[in-house]
């Protein structure tokens, strides 16, 4: 089960998100990359069904392009949040995306904003949140260490902590995560 | 020559026109007047009731201005029958758009969604245009305060002052050199 783990800090999100790929005993891909940046200012992390991440990722992506083109306005992640909250609840009870969400981006004017959704259609705005098995055990280390406002660094030294945990703790090999950092520039990989 | 390229709403005249929309046009110009001027501090509407009896039960009935969504309202002029249909589904893509993104709809959006529903009936389906034009104001995060016009084609634009229905142009000389 993909591990994904999402961090606000001061006019930015970290989101890592773990890079194997693997399907019952097998691993297929060790550098899988499970974020996407649906706009300048906007990413989102999925884990589930490799084929329905990535069909969803691309649909949500699809759809905030065509949204902005049209309306000429950028969307807010809330926004974003919502309408992809909507398609996973109309889908849960005809053919459901088995997906986990980490939905994250920084506003002009609101600042970082960060979403937690599944497959349920649950959507709620969080300060730092966590996907498959790595939710069991990073929630209590961000408990425990993130605060609000934390600059980059900090954030760092939290995602290493968490990261740290999974590693020693978790009975399946993660051994490599990507990291992706969201800002009033925009979205962009990043060393941590 | 216009009478053989009239009937028909989907079809061109030799000159390249569309009858049908300018004869909508012709009805709004019978229609009670309605004015919306833009400033920094909000949007005036502001439409004129024709009393065609006393008998009317006035306070009843709203035959020139509607609230689309707490943030959009919207003067209008022409076949109140048809205006109704048009609030109507304004009304009602506001609110879908509401429960999709949890915001309120940009102003510029329902205006052109409406604009794109009177445009349809100009193009396919064999059936006359909307006899109606509207003059919508509101406010949302992006634009701030907006005031913009429709009329039978569809077509609608952003304005610092307009006015539809009787007298429309002479409101517009005033509006203008004001």
């Amino acid at each position: 089960m993909d591990s994904l783990i999402s961090i606000t800090g001061d006019g930015f999100i970290l989101s890592a998100a773990d890079t194997t790929s693997a399907r019952s005993i097998v691993v297929m891909k060790h550098d899988l990359d499970k974020i996407v940046a649906i706009d300048n200012n906007k990413m989102i992390s999925i884990a589930g069904d490799s084929g329905d991440a990535v069909a969803f990722s691309q649909l949500v992506r699809a759809n905030v392009q065509l949204n902005e083109l049209q309306s000429g306005i950028t969307m807010s992640t809330s926004g974003v949040a919502n309408f992809t909250r909507n398609i996973l609840a109309t889908s849960l009870r005809q053919r459901p995306y088995e997906v986990q969400v980490l939905l994250a981006g920084v506003d002009p004017q609101a600042g970082p904003a960060l979403y937690f959704l599944d497959y349920l259609g649950t959507c709620h705005p969080v300060k730092y949140g966590a996907h498959g098995y790595a939710n069991y055990f990073v929630l209590a280390t961000l408990d425990r260490y993130w605060k609000p406002g934390m600059d980059l660094e900090a954030v760092k030294e939290v995602m290493r902590a968490c990261i740290r945990e999974i590693q020693l703790r978790l009975l399946i090999n993660q051994p490599q995560f990507k990291f992706k950092i969201v800002d009033e520039n925009g979205v962009r990989e990043i060393e941590v | 020559m216009a009478r053989r390229y009239d009937t028909r709403t989907t079809i061109f005249s030799p000159e390249g026109r569309l009858y049908q929309v300018e004869y909508a046009m012709e009805a709004i110009g019978h229609a009670g007047a309605a004015v919306g001027v833009l400033s920094s501090e909000g949007v005036v509407l502001a439409a004129e009731k024709k009393i065609t009896s006393k008998l009317l039960e006035v306070s009843k009935s709203s035959e020139k201005m509607y609230v689309i969504d707490e943030h959009v309202a919207c003067a209008v002029a022409g076949i109140t029958a048809d205006a109704n249909i048009l609030i109507t589904k304004s009304r009602v893509s506001a609110q879908q758009y509401l429960y999709r993104y949890q915001e309120p709809i940009p102003v510029e959006q329902i205006v052109k969604m409406a604009g794109n529903d009177m445009q349809a009936y100009t193009q396919f389906g064999g059936l006359r245009p909307f006899g109606v034009a509207f003059i919508y104001a509101g406010w949302d995060v992006h634009y701030g305060y907006q005031l913009y016009q429709t009329d039978p084609s569809g077509n609608y634009g952003g304005w610092k002052a307009t006015a539809i229905g009787a007298n429309s142009p002479a409101a517009h000389s005033i509006l203008k050199s004001d």
